[in-house]
């Protein structure tokens, strides 16, 4: 402990004098350049420059020199204090730089051996490539409604225009909920189609209105490449003031950008479907090929079995009787539809050439598509 | 739909030839450019050469075979006869035959040659219509008419080489069901003139009704509003069909089976007019059409004795049905070889009656096909006449020229229409000139409001004509806007010009502005309709529900699991093997009229069994470690559920309480998640050994679905099947107005499970409702930010002794909130991390080791506080369970 002193005594400052100053210096500097690795060297800074070191306390004593002398006497430290550090960032540099060389190359591991401890996760390509579609849609500002898949006929059917006993109803092989006795039926099927769900976001939500409803749906259809029983549909239904069919290709168009990439010609022919007037079928410019297969010499092309496009949709201006059923006025509002299997999408993005790969729950399938389509 | 090219051409004038591949498949692009979709195009006859006509000039009848065997010679008037052997005997010498001699090649690439059969050497074959694709007639070979030239070549001779469009017709274009109404559409596409086949071949007098022809008259007016018939007497049955017809027949796809039949069905094809041929000395009375009565029977040509239904449309005599109307004819009365005076019936059925009936006797026809599209009711007066007159020419039978009607006068449908609707409807500016021209084109008669022009009263066969209109006139001032004008839609005109639009007979299916416009715009090209930007629509984004959804599926995803969509089909065996008890309200399940298969006649009332089979394949396909989610809709009919959902109608928006009568009858329909794991669920490797999936795994995969939420949620032991009893949790959440909900189970399945559905012992699984999760999540504030104090954390360990039967998240909850209780010291944190039974303590309890952290929001904490807050959190379990400090 010092405290400013006037009193003079030579024994206690001592440790200030030049000889003992050299000889902690030269102890310091043994050590120093003896300490053969990091740790040694941090212990050689503790005991020599650290906190306890005899150069330190010494240091602490120049307050209780006379006035006079303390210039001189911290001159002294301070140069001796001066070589160490010198001395030991230079023995810290060395040792590192050995460290480096000697150390961590032994410490060398294997790092392409493998750590797999947990199993590979992964989603859907249907649940993936549905999301990418409705995020299309969404990004142009629709909105994602949903509706039951046991769904009343009604919906299904009559309020889309599918007049009763119509032959319209068997393009759609419908499966059909049991009624209450054999002579009584339900007016309830499994869903077709996603189309219910327009009609039940046109009677619930305020035009106007831009809705994309994705689900699944059921055909009484044979289980074969190309057919599932049970499938996925995605539709798009704008209705508003002044829609025409030049912003129905427009939608069909921002679509196919974002989903097959830009610049693929879409096409338009005429098709039939009781809820939409005119209606359309959409085919696309053969994403893979690009028409190349369809010219003389090209390659043969898997995707668009070399016909340069393939059929992606169907599409339609919403049948004013729609609009009827739904107490939205005709003579003022217009519409526009446009649906899409999304099982489909994911056999055309991805080359999928049996829809049974999607049904039957293979991990290797939906692994090989990983968490995002 | 299979047309030939050939048959087309007949009508619209355009020069094509079915050797120009391009031209064909420009026709075809054509065709499917305007609706028609042409799936196929099929060239037939190319694939023959050196066929030519012979005449068989000596036959040698060969015995000791074991059927009939001729040697014949035959010539084609090169005065070098060749001697062929035939196995068929419906010829004799005279003859003109299609002689196939060796160097010919046949379809399919067959060649002939020379060759020794039956002991004689054959130069060479008389061919069947089947040999020649013309036909499935093998029964004998091909007699050609008479005239026919010696040595021509057959190909050109009877114009084999052709094209086969085979056209997808929609079920609204009833018309194109026909050569009349294909040709109609070509001749517009290539701007050439159509000649309308049900104008051709008529004599003169042919509209005249006439008292001497079979009587026939209409009882239910619903059922049929036309029904015409002809006679044609005294031909001779066993006529053959003309060559040319047969070739027809058969490259449409139709049989050759007599020549009453063959033209019926030639006309039905021409025309698009269903025609039926009755042996007149088989009818009893007149002809009446009528309903059925309850009981009676038909026995139809197909050799079906049918039970008839009330609303079945029947043609009957006094002997009873003899026909289901549009349909197919009974046996009774059918045209045999025997048949010289015939009944030719040619009507206009109900649409809708014909295609129920054809439901319900599950029996569909050309022409009921026709009937439920639409067929021209103006047609049966023409379609008849060319019928009688054809097989009378044919047959040499006669046949008087008028006919026998019954008729219900039907209002023409007239459609008001803004002139610029279709340009609304397109994007396009088509202006009047092109809207009116199109119309036209496709047949429509375009006037004055019929207040000004009022239609003639007009006979049956004539189609109501309101005065023609000039469109330069109609331009000058809107003055053709009906003043009486219904508000119908697509009607209002921006410039105030509305077309009063009569749309042809045969297309039934134009009934609304929108029909109109359609037929403007597909004509003027769907290719030339403009792309417009995308307009900002302005939505909310996803909603919540939907982030949660997504946000839960890659939770599962990233923890390992698989996606997998399995059948949502099932069955009561399901519910045996997830061993439910009787009344288990997962028993109650939609059950399907008609289902893919009747092994699995009901909806999934909840998602494992699927799970468990797309479990057991992945392991038959050899994968031991499987962790496999999904989600998917289950559907619980309510017990209180409507038997039936209304049909409601369509003119207008239903009402609320009608809306409420449909959702009545539909069984709840909840979102779930599931999972089901076997195997490891750790990896062994060189690091060590592996972890079998075990009842903590699925638990865990529920927490991993309810944190996601964000909710509060609490699980609690339960029994409940499919589970072991032993391993079973219930997840419960905590909804924000203070109520718990149950979300699900999760944990081991029980083992009889497990055997049921074959799974490899300890399968676990865990199924969730998204629905309840996604309703109480809803419903959670915005995260607040926490206090993020920096003061030091004090941590203190205890260990509590509790018995077995207390369940641990007891414990920690008492830990918890003891805490809570005792000031304003934070646990931020109270982990369990030994669980000890054995030697040290009591038997029948267990040792529970925790880590409690706590934390003062604005000071260190001492270690008095933090002890006495550890005090107390331990009083409290000690409270609430009965435990123990362990060593105390």
């Amino acid at each position: 402990m010092s405290a400013p002193n006037n009193t003079y005594d030579p024994v206690e400052v001592a440790a200030l004098s030049p000889e003992e100053l050299q000889r902690m210096q030269a102890e310091a500097l043994a050590a120093i350049g003896t300490a053969s690795d990091l740790a040694e060297l941090k212990t050689a800074r503790i005991a020599h420059f650290g906190d306890r070191a005899p150069l330190t306390l010494a240091n602490a004593e120049i307050g209780a020199l006379p006035p006079a002398a303390r210039a001189e006497a911290g001159k002294r430290i301070g140069t001796v204090r001066a070589v160490i550090k010198q001395a030991l960032s230079d023995r810290q540099a060395e040792l590192e730089a050995d460290r480096d060389r000697r150390v961590l190359v032994d410490e060398a591991v294997d790092v392409t051996s493998p750590w797999d401890r947990h199993l590979d996760g992964a989603r859907h390509p249907i649940t993936t490539v549905g999301e990418r579609l409705i995020d299309v849609f969404v990004n142009m500002g629709y909105e994602v409604a949903e509706g039951p898949e046991v769904e009343a006929e009604w919906y299904n059917f009559d309020a889309l225009n599918f007049p009763p006993d119509h032959p319209a109803r068997e393009m759609q092989d419908t499966i059909f909920v049991e009624g209450p006795d054999p002579s009584q039926r339900s007016g309830v099927v499994l869903r077709t189609h996603t189309s219910p769900v327009q009609i039940r976001a046109m009677l619930t939500r305020p035009v106007p209105l831009y809705v994309v409803s994705p689900g699944r749906c059921y055909r009484s259809d044979a289980l074969d490449a190309t057919h599932s029983p049970v499938f996925h549909q995605i539709e798009c239904l704008a209705v508003d003031e002044g829609l025409t069919m030049a912003d129905l290709r427009g939608a069909i168009t921002a679509f196919v950008d974002a989903m097959f990439g830009e610049g693929l010609q879409t096409r338009l022919r005429p098709d039939y479907f009781p809820f939409t007037e005119p209606s359309a079928d959409v085919s696309m410019e053969c994403h893979v090929c690009r028409g190349a297969s369809t010219k003389p010499g090209g390659e043969p092309c898997r995707v668009c079995r070399s016909q340069g496009w393939i059929e992606i949709a169907g599409c339609g201006m919403v049948n004013p009787r729609v609009l009827v059923a739904c107490g939205i006025d005709p003579d003022r509002y217009s519409g526009f539809a446009f649906g899409l299997g999304i099982d489909r999408s994911v056999m055309i993005r991805h080359g999928v050439s049996d829809i049974r790969d999607t049904l039957e729950g293979d991990v290797r399938f939906s692994r090989a598509f990983g968490m995002e389509a | 739909m299979r047309l030939p090219l050939s048959w087309l051409l007949e009508y619209a004038a355009i020069s094509l030839s079915p050797d120009d591949e391009a031209g064909v498949k420009e026709m075809a692009e054509r065709l499917t450019a305007c609706g028609l979709e042409v799936e196929s195009v099929e060239p037939v006859g190319q694939d023959i050469t050196g066929v030519v006509v012979a005449e068989v000039v000596e036959i040698e009848e060969l015995t000791g075979f074991n059927k009939p065997i001729r040697y014949c010679q035959v010539s084609t008037g090169d005065g070098q006869d060749r001697r062929v052997i035939c196995g068929a005997a419906n010829f004799v010498v005279g003859d003109r035959v299609a002689l196939a001699p060796p160097g010919a090649v046949l379809p399919g690439g067959f060649e002939i040659g020379a060759r020794k059969t039956y002991g004689r050497v054959s130069e060479g074959m008389i061919c069947s219509a089947a040999e020649l694709a013309i036909g499935e007639d093998h029964s004998g070979i091909m007699v050609l008419p008479a005239d026919a030239p010696l040595g021509t070549d057959f190909v050109s001779y009877a114009g084999l080489r052709d094209v086969v469009f085979d056209i997808n017709v929609t079920p609204d274009k009833g018309y194109a069901l026909s050569v009349r109404g294909v040709a109609r559409e070509l001749a517009i596409s290539y701007q050439v003139p159509f000649t309308d086949p049900a104008d051709v071949g008529l004599l003169p007098g042919y509209a005249t009704v006439s008292p001497d022809v079979y009587p026939v008259a209409i009882e239910d007016a619903t059922a049929c509003d036309r029904f015409v018939v002809r006679e044609v007497r005294g031909g001779d049955p066993a006529t053959p069909t003309p060559l040319a017809m047969k070739i027809r027949l058969a490259r449409a796809g139709q049989r050759t089976v007599s020549l009453a039949v063959d033209v019926t069905n030639y006309l039905l094809l021409e025309l698009g007019q269903p025609l039926h041929a009755f042996d007149r000395d088989h009818l009893a009375g007149g002809i009446v059409v009528r309903r059925a009565r309850p009981g009676e029977q038909l026995e139809t040509l197909d050799h079906v004795v049918r039970t008839l239904d009330p609303e079945d449309i029947l043609i009957t005599d006094s002997s009873g049905p003899i026909s289901l109307a549009g349909t197919m004819g009974g046996v009774a009365t059918e045209v045999s070889e025997t048949s010289r005076d015939l009944v030719i019936e040619a009507a206009h059925f109900s649409p809708r009656g014909i295609a129920r009936m054809s439901r319900r006797h599950k029996l569909a026809s050309e022409a009921s096909a026709r009937f439920e599209r639409g067929v021209d009711p103006e047609l049966p007066v023409r379609a008849s006449a060319r019928a009688a007159t054809m097989l009378a020419a044919l047959s040499g039978g006669t046949a008087p020229p008028g006919y026998s009607t019954a008729a219900v006068d039907i209002e023409p449908v007239t459609i008001s229409m803004a002139a610029d609707y279709p340009d609304e409807v397109a994007g396009v500016i088509y202006g009047l000139d092109t809207v009116l021209a199109r119309l036209r084109e496709v047949g429509c008669t375009i006037g004055q409001a019929p207040a000004r022009a009022p239609a003639e009263p007009t006979a049956p066969a004539e189609h109501a004509k309101p005065a023609a209109l000039d469109p330069p006139a109609m331009l000058a001032g809107g003055q053709y806007t009906s003043p009486h004008a219904q508000a119908d839609h697509g009607k209002h005109d921006r410039s105030g010009v509305a077309l009063l639009v009569t749309p042809p007979s045969w297309r039934p299916d134009l009934t609304d502005p929108a029909d109109l416009a359609e037929e403007v715009i597909r004509l003027e090209g769907y290719q030339n309709i403009p792309v417009r930007a995308v307009r900002a629509a302005g939505g909310r984004g996803l909603t919540g529900r939907q982030r949660l959804r997504r946000a839960v599926s890659r939770t599962l995803g990233y923890h390992g699991f698989v996606e997998v969509m399995s059948s949502p089909f099932t069955s009561a065996a399901d519910f045996d093997k997830l061993q439910l008890s009787a009344d288990d309200p997962r028993r109650r399940a939609v059950r399907l009229a008609n289902p893919l298969s009747d092994d699995e006649p009901l909806m999934r009332t909840t998602l494992l069994p699927g799970m468990f089979r797309t479990l057991t394949r992945n392991l038959g396909r050899g994968f031991s470690d499987v962790s496999l989610y999904e989600t998917g809709l289950v559907f619980r009919p309510r017990p209180d559920a409507a038997p039936t959902a209304p049909i409601l109608r369509v003119d207008r928006a239903p009402a609320v309480h009608e809306l409420a009568q449909l959702t009545a009858a539909l069984p709840d329909q909840p979102l779930r998640i599931g999972a089901v794991l076997t195997g490891n669920v750790d990896l062994p490797g060189y690091w060590g050994a592996g972890r079998a999936a075990g009842w903590q795994d699925a638990i865990e995969a529920a927490r991993d679905v309810l944190r996601t939420s964000r909710l509060q949620f609490d699980v609690r032991a339960d029994q409940h099947q499919p589970w072991h009893p032993g391993r079973c949790a219930a997840l419960f959440v905590q909804t924000e107005e203070g109520h718990e909900w149950l979300a699900g189970h999760a944990g081991e399945l029980h083992p009889r499970v497990i055997t049921a559905f074959g799974l490899p012992p300890r399968t676990t699984a865990m199924e969730l409702d998204m629905s309840v999760i996604e309703a109480a999540a809803d419903a959670l504030p915005p995260v607040q930010s926490p206090d993020l104090p920096a003061y030091p954390p004090a941590v203190q360990d205890v260990a509590l002794v509790v018995p077995d039967a207390v369940p641990e998240a007891d414990v920690e909850r008492a830990l918890a909130e003891g805490v809570a209780d005792a000031g304003d010291v934070t646990l931020e944190s109270l982990r369990l991390f030994d669980i000890y039974t054995g030697a040290q303590i009591a038997a029948g309890h267990k040792s529970l080791a925790y880590t409690l952290r706590f934390r003062a929001p604005d000071r260190t904490l001492t270690a008095e506080e933090a002890s006495t807050a550890r005090d107390a959190a331990v009083a409290e379990a000690a409270r609430r369970t009965g435990a123990v400090l362990r060593g105390a």
